[in-house]
């Protein structure tokens, strides 16, 4: 092939896009390979390869020669230390296809970055140093794509100028490869023996292997059938936004993630169980008969039903699974290991979830072999299986039948970061089988019996703070007031309930998770419910708020310096925790996450008790949970 | 364009690769619709700004583009872009902030004197983030694409900053599949480039196929130019200062990209038409940003002048 064609444009309304991804470590040639990839389909102009020379003398590994590499790695730090630590993208055109290219780091602590490049790829190029045949990075590379759901791969055998071009080293290495693929659920593998330094069989068929007939790797790219993955799929439409410009309209705008839809089929919210009929599709540029995979349009229906961002609309025949509980996949990307129980933000689709946790670890999955370890938490980079419990529940598909409605993310409640990334397996059945008991009596109700208004009013803060000493104070105080509460403190639910925990931060978080449940049970039969605990993390208060409606759960931040509590260490606890007797002690050798916005913040130092209750007794009444006067029972 | 008028997808002229950008940056947009209290569109007059606010306009149809554009006027700016600026606003009917940096303007600051590395800093970083600041812009959508520069290809699509408009690239979210993290808290802002996939080449054809208009500097005319250091700059107006031996001359000229007048360099060109400029890029030897010379004023600059919080 004629590098040349590679400049003439041509309109056809064929030209497509694939997006494909290049896994395998730097000295594989990974970047030198997307390199020779730009320069020789005239991706690079003159000026960049100037600077690119110039960089080649000063940064360069390849002598005298231009060093490609150069050209994708662009950090500075990336620049220093010849290495990739994050994914590029990178684009080059051909006649036939326009192409985007993930170019991710191959080493294990990267192990993230490669599995968002192969989040949106068709394909991927997966290098092999025809010196070194199969390695424990390949298999690691290979079962991300395979688990991401890459379908196509292509063996790309790097450096075969090394072993003199010879047939046979190509041939017991696509072998030795082939054999372990074999269980990856791969459609194709092809493999192409290539030098990506010399340019063999890129851009076309090298002398130097007169025995390989080809293609070469372009071509290969160039024609590769990626059938349409979304275009036979059930039709699935996630909400992103409500339309209403004016009260006559009222459209649905998202995109059309698979399937197909035509003005008059019957649809449903599989959510609400609701259904209707297509009345028009909508774009800027005249509306359509039918839209398919991969339009962006704003759908209005025939019917009023109350739909929203977050929803999918489907066809009744064909509906996602709906449920609040369901296992999957999950890869780690966060420095902080995942905490079982813990309350995490996720996103499923358009559908932004308050709260999910990880209920269970099935195991941890050895990248590397495949092979299922035991675990109870997941560090950085690591992939488990797990099962997954929501606040509410959610629509999705498998992530094998359907990417773009069977994946999501979770994200840290309090620093927001994006600490992992999933793929759904299946609905898990208990979420179908426990229908709520419909309650003919509420909180409402019961509360109106005690003429009060329920809450959970939480004090949290140090060991040795004055929690315990302030709620009971604020509990008799309440209770000489006329009113229904119940104390819940952290020592006498330890002895009973929660007697079988420990304090490492998973047992911490499930500690706090059985309290805020009875509380919030308690909060329902209309009590005042007063708790006090340590609870440390920020995401199992929160998690606690989430359980009872706006306005009810009232935090209260006792705020004493951990050298004060020391100091008083009424228990003996932090004479033990110092001396190394107890273990994961909040202040001494666990954490304590502060409160950034609590309803009342107490500071203890040179207060009386009595007057620091007298103040929770103050914001209560200011918001309107208690009368401020005593009050008599009618 | 008529509403009544129902087409079959088939009869869209775009090209499939095409349609796909656009459709994904659609996306983009109504996501940040979607998930922000106060957004906004970066408008920098140029061709990618012109394709941003076509798409944007597709996105919302039939609702009216829901958020403003704001134009960060370094009071050096070509004047036909000024005009092309203004005239495109009343047009669309869009509300249009444009903000200049007015202690720059008292301390004198200018690209001829005080060097573009000052200039770009305290006239559009600073600005920009005054801007950001002064009408609290919780999300703001620009321009950038992944092939413009090297640091450029590892940006999200989502970018995150921190207090005070910092990027780190060691602190910015993963982005898998289409699921963005759009959560920020107060000060916290992102910034959103909707375009970050598309090519140069892909830009043009978008507006030759969507016949989007755009300022006509981009297009061969008779133009008084200076040589400078190897570039040709334009002569827009009297405050360009010139050598002894400096005499502007007419040449037959064009830009490829849109900046401060003193810093933007042209190429010398007859390509007077859209088709002409999509066959002129088809032969292109050098980049697209060869003529800025904010990128080379120092080592790996765009990257530097990213964490400062340029666009």
């Amino acid at each position: 092939m004629d590098t040349d064609a590679l400049r003439e444009l041509t309109f056809t309304d064929s030209k497509d896009q694939l997006r494909f991804i290049t896994c395998g470590s730097v000295d594989d040639g990974k970047s030198t390979l997307i390199g020779r990839f730009l320069h020789d389909s005239k991706a690079i102009y003159e000026d960049q390869l100037q600077a690119l020379a110039r960089d080649s003398v000063k940064h360069g590994t390849t002598g005298d020669d231009i060093d490609f590499a150069l050209l994708v790695d662009g950090l500075e730090a990336e620049r220093e230390q010849g290495i990739t630590i994050d994914v590029a993208y990178r684009f080059f055109t051909t006649p036939r296809r326009s192409f985007m290219v993930a170019d991710t780091p191959g080493h294990e602590q990267y192990t993230r970055n490669m599995a968002t490049g192969a989040s949106n790829a068709q394909l991927a190029v997966i290098l092999i140093d025809a010196r070194k045949s199969v390695l424990v990075q390949t298999k690691r590379h290979s079962y991300i794509c395979s688990l991401l759901g890459i379908r196509h791969v292509v063996v790309a055998l790097n450096k075969m100028d090394l072993v003199d071009y010879r047939k046979e080293v190509f041939d017991r290495i696509v072998d030795d490869y082939v054999d372990f693929a074999s269980n990856l659920g791969f459609t194709s593998i092809a493999a192409i023996p290539i030098s990506a330094r010399y340019g063999d069989n890129i851009i076309r068929l090298s002398r130097n292997t007169d025995w390989f007939h080809g293609p070469c790797l372009l071509d290969y790219l160039e024609n590769i059938d990626i059938q349409s993955e979304t275009a036979g799929l059930p039709f699935r439409f996630p909400v992103q936004w409500v339309n209403r410009p004016n009260l006559d309209f009222r459209g649905y705008a998202g995109t059309v993630v698979s399937g197909s839809i035509a003005v008059g089929d019957e649809i449903v919210i599989p959510a609400s169980g609701r259904n209707s009929r297509v009345k028009q599709i909508v774009t800027y540029d005249g509306d359509l008969v039918r839209a398919e995979a991969g339009d962006a349009v704003t759908i209005t229906l025939t019917d009023e039903i109350d739909i929203g961002r977050g929803d999918i609309i489907a066809k009744p025949t064909e509906r996602p699974e709906v449920a609040d509980q369901f296992a999957a996949h999950l890869i780690w990307m966060d420095q902080e290991p995942m905490v079982p129980g813990r309350s995490y933000a996720l996103r499923i689709g358009t559908q932004s979830i308050a709260s999910g946790s990880i209920t269970a670890m099935k195991y941890r999955i050895d990248v590397n072999t495949g092979a299922h370890v035991a675990a109870r938490t997941l560090s950085l980079n690591e992939i488990g299986f797990c099962n997954i419990a929501t606040v509410q529940p959610a629509a999705f598909d498998a992530y094998e039948a359907n990417r773009r409605t069977g994946s999501f993310i979770v994200i840290d409640r309090d620093t927001n970061r994006t600490v992992g990334a999933g793929m759904i397996a299946f609905p898990l059945r208990r979420a179908a089988n426990i229908a709520w008991q419909p309650l003919s009596l509420g909180k409402k109700e019961r509360a109106a019996l005690k003429h009060q208004r329920p809450c959970i009013i939480w004090f949290t803060g140090f060991s040795g703070a004055g929690k315990s000493t302030i709620a009971n104070l604020v509990d008799q105080k309440l209770f000489a007031m006329s009113y229904h509460t119940m104390l819940l403190d952290g020592d006498n639910l330890r002895h009973g309930l929660n007697r079988d925990l420990g304090f490492t931060e998973s047992d911490r978080v499930e500690n706090i998770r059985r309290v805020g449940e009875v509380a919030k049970l308690m909060a329902d039969s209309g009590l005042l419910v007063i708790c006090s605990f340590i609870s440390p993390y920020k995401a199992e208060r929160d998690m606690v708020r989430d359980l009872v409606d706006d306005g009810e759960f009232i935090e209260v931040f006792v705020d004493t310096p951990i050298g004060e509590c020391v100091r008083r260490d009424p228990k003996g606890l932090y004479a033990k925790a110092k001396s190394g007797t107890i273990r994961n002690f909040t202040g001494i050798d666990a954490p304590y996450e502060a409160p950034s916005a609590p309803e009342i913040h107490l500071t203890t130092l040179n207060q009386q008790p009595e007057r620091l209750a007298d103040t929770v007794l103050n914001c209560l009444a200011t918001r309107g949970i208690i009368v401020p006067a005593n009050r008599t029972e009618n | 364009m008529n509403a009544q008028n129902i087409t079959e997808p088939q009869t869209r002229t775009l090209p499939r690769h095409l349609r796909r950008l656009e459709a994904e940056s659609i996306e983009i947009m109504r996501e940040v619709v979607a998930e922000f209290s106060k957004p906004v569109m970066l408008y920098s007059i140029g061709k990618d700004s012109s394709v941003m606010l076509h798409l944007a306009q597709k996105a919302f149809y039939p609702a009216k583009v829901p958020f403003p554009l704001l134009h960060v006027d370094t009071t050096w700016k070509f004047r036909e872009m000024i005009s092309f600026r203004d005239g495109t606003a009343q047009r669309l009917g869009i509300n249009l902030i444009v903000h200049v940096n007015q202690d720059g303007i008292e301390r004198g600051i200018n690209p001829i004197e005080s060097g573009s590395t000052l200039h770009t800093q305290v006239m559009k970083t600073d600005a920009l983030k005054q801007a950001l600041d002064l009408y609290g812009f919780d999300a703001a959508f620009g321009g950038a694409r992944r092939d413009e520069e090297k640091s450029r290809a590892k940006e999200r699509i989502f970018s995150f900053r921190s207090q005070g408009h910092v990027w780190d690239p060691r602190n910015q979210r993963p982005e898998l599949w289409n699921l963005f993290n759009t959560r920020s808290r107060n000060g916290e802002t992102m910034r959103v480039f909707a375009i970050s996939n598309w090519t140069e080449l892909d830009v043009w054809e978008y507006i030759m196929l969507e016949n989007i208009p755009v300022v006509p500097l981009y297009f061969a005319k008779q133009r008084w130019v200076v040589h400078r250091n190897g570039t040709l700059i334009m002569v827009d107006d009297e405050r360009l200062p010139l050598a002894p031996d400096e005499t502007p001359e007419l040449k037959m000229m064009r830009f490829r990209t849109l900046g401060c007048y003193p810093l933007s360099g042209a190429i010398e060109s007859d390509a007077a038409t859209i088709k002409d400029i999509v066959a002129e890029m088809q032969v292109a030897t050098l980049s697209e940003r060869q003529g800025r010379l904010i990128d080379t004023d120092e080592v790996a600059s765009m990257e530097k002048k990213k964490r400062e919080g340029y666009f």
